[in-house]
């Protein structure tokens, strides 16, 4: 049987992704972000998963107008890193895990979630910027991601996105369908994106420490709390892109915990500002073995 | 029955919903289409012609060559696709996101580093100063 043995949670600004491949990793402004990783790296390492099943937000890159998926899960074989409009990133292809993500797909859907099955799809920073935090920059010795990734994709670009109440189930129903995949795999689910940041209009910059401390907090200890609050609330507090928060509670919504096991270990918490724009928070939990 | 919008009291904000993606619909598929680089040359070779091979708003066509992203934004672009016009300028995302609070450059990264924009005074329109709800 298949099982979730952690949930990692992280910022995905891409401007950390450029800092990486243009080698600046070590200057003064992202010293201390790359430090708050540098446990987190040496954990992966460590807690080698056989799968990431990896939340994300595409921004405009995979999804144009034409279709707006709520929640898309990438059954391919790969995934190649996008072209965002400077380039793909020097980063390894994404290594799927197609009879994993199928298996998820036809759980998830037979348990109430509309998912779109997506066979073709460039994957974008928002999937590609944890990857690095996480593993490393791939190359020499290791020029490849350590494992096969599955990308969920979630629309957090046009409103309504989907509400944190339904991400919190989601992430429950994505528990139950590992939990009966069957083969013996080691499977992190990630959320990722946030924290407060809005990129638009004359409010761009808005940062709010408090709340995202606040949402650090109550994610860890009282998840369905967190789950209640509403959009409106991450918009006037944590700014319009600050929403993408709602992602972290699928992958907290698939801890043990969540249906009646142990609660989880916090293993690290890191939180940052700035990134570029953007508020950077990071959270490791494991589920008890 | 009118749809419940909370987020029309936020101050500086438009939110992109469905109302807004529906009309901005053209003006952010032509940024899409610009994630090509043969659009790319095309729209710095004639900005206008470019533009007129597609059916957006003559408001819309003016919010793309003033680069007034405020503008584009109220008439239905969205962030993450009017990025790709910077992008093809060659400016940084943080250059637009400056551009679009009257803010310099400088000053933006400035407010940044000391923490960012602080929530307080921007939650609502009607905790700001003069303001008419």
């Amino acid at each position: 049987m298949a099982r979730i043995t952690a949930s990692v949670y992280t910022s995905h600004v891409p401007a950390i992704g450029a800092a990486l491949d243009l080698g600046k990793s070590h200057e003064p402004y992202w010293q201390p972000l790359f430090k708050g990783y540098e446990f987190s790296r040496q954990w992966m390492a460590d807690n080698r998963p056989d799968v990431i099943f990896l939340v994300y937000n595409d921004h405009a890159t995979a999804f144009s107008l034409e279709m707006i998926p709520t929640f898309a899960i990438g059954t391919a074989a790969s995934f190649q890193p996008a072209d965002e409009g400077w380039g793909p990133r020097p980063v390894p292809t994404v290594i799927g895990h197609p009879e994993l993500a199928a298996h998820i797909a036809h759980a998830v859907i037979q348990d109430d979630f509309d998912l779109t099955i997506v066979n073709k799809m460039d994957v974008d920073h928002g999937l590609t910027v944890p990857l690095s935090l996480m593993c490393g920059q791939p190359g020499g010795p290791n020029p490849a991601w350590p494992c096969p990734v599955i990308p969920f994709a979630v629309n957090v670009v046009q409103y309504p996105v989907p509400s944190g109440r339904r991400c919190f189930m989601l992430g429950q129903a994505i528990r139950r369908a590992v939990e009966s995949f069957d083969a013996p795999l080691k499977v992190q689910i990630w959320g990722t994106g946030g924290m407060s940041h809005q990129l638009q209009g004359p409010r761009a910059g808005l940062i709010n420490q408090p709340f995202d401390n606040a949402f650090l907090d109550r994610l860890v200890a009282d998840p369905a709390g967190q789950a209640a609050v509403p959009h409106i609330d991450y918009v006037r507090e944590a700014g319009s892109e600050g929403i993408e928060l709602v992602m972290w509670l699928i992958a907290r919504g698939a801890m043990a915990d969540v249906a009646g096991g142990a609660k989880p270990i916090l293993k690290h918490r890191f939180y940052h500002v700035p990134a570029s724009n953007t508020a950077v928070g990071h959270l490791i939990l494991e589920n008890p073995a | 029955m009118a749809l419940d919008k909370p987020y029309l009291d936020v101050p500086g904000t438009t939110i992109f919903d469905a109302e807004q993606s529906r009309k901005g619909y053209h003006l952010n598929q032509f940024c899409m289409s610009l994630m090509k680089a043969e659009n790319r040359s095309r729209f710095k070779a004639d900005e206008r012609a470019y533009l007129d091979t597609w059916p957006m708003t003559e408001e819309q066509k003016q919010g793309v060559l003033t680069r007034d992203l405020n503008r584009c934004i109220a008439a239905g672009g969205n962030i993450y696709f009017l990025a790709k016009i910077g992008a093809t300028d060659g400016k940084s995302f943080q250059y637009m996101a400056a551009s679009m609070t009257g803010m310099t450059q400088e000053a933006y990264a400035a407010m940044m580093l000391a923490g960012g924009r602080s929530p307080d005074g921007n939650r609502s329109l009607g905790e700001q100063p003069g303001a008419q709800l």
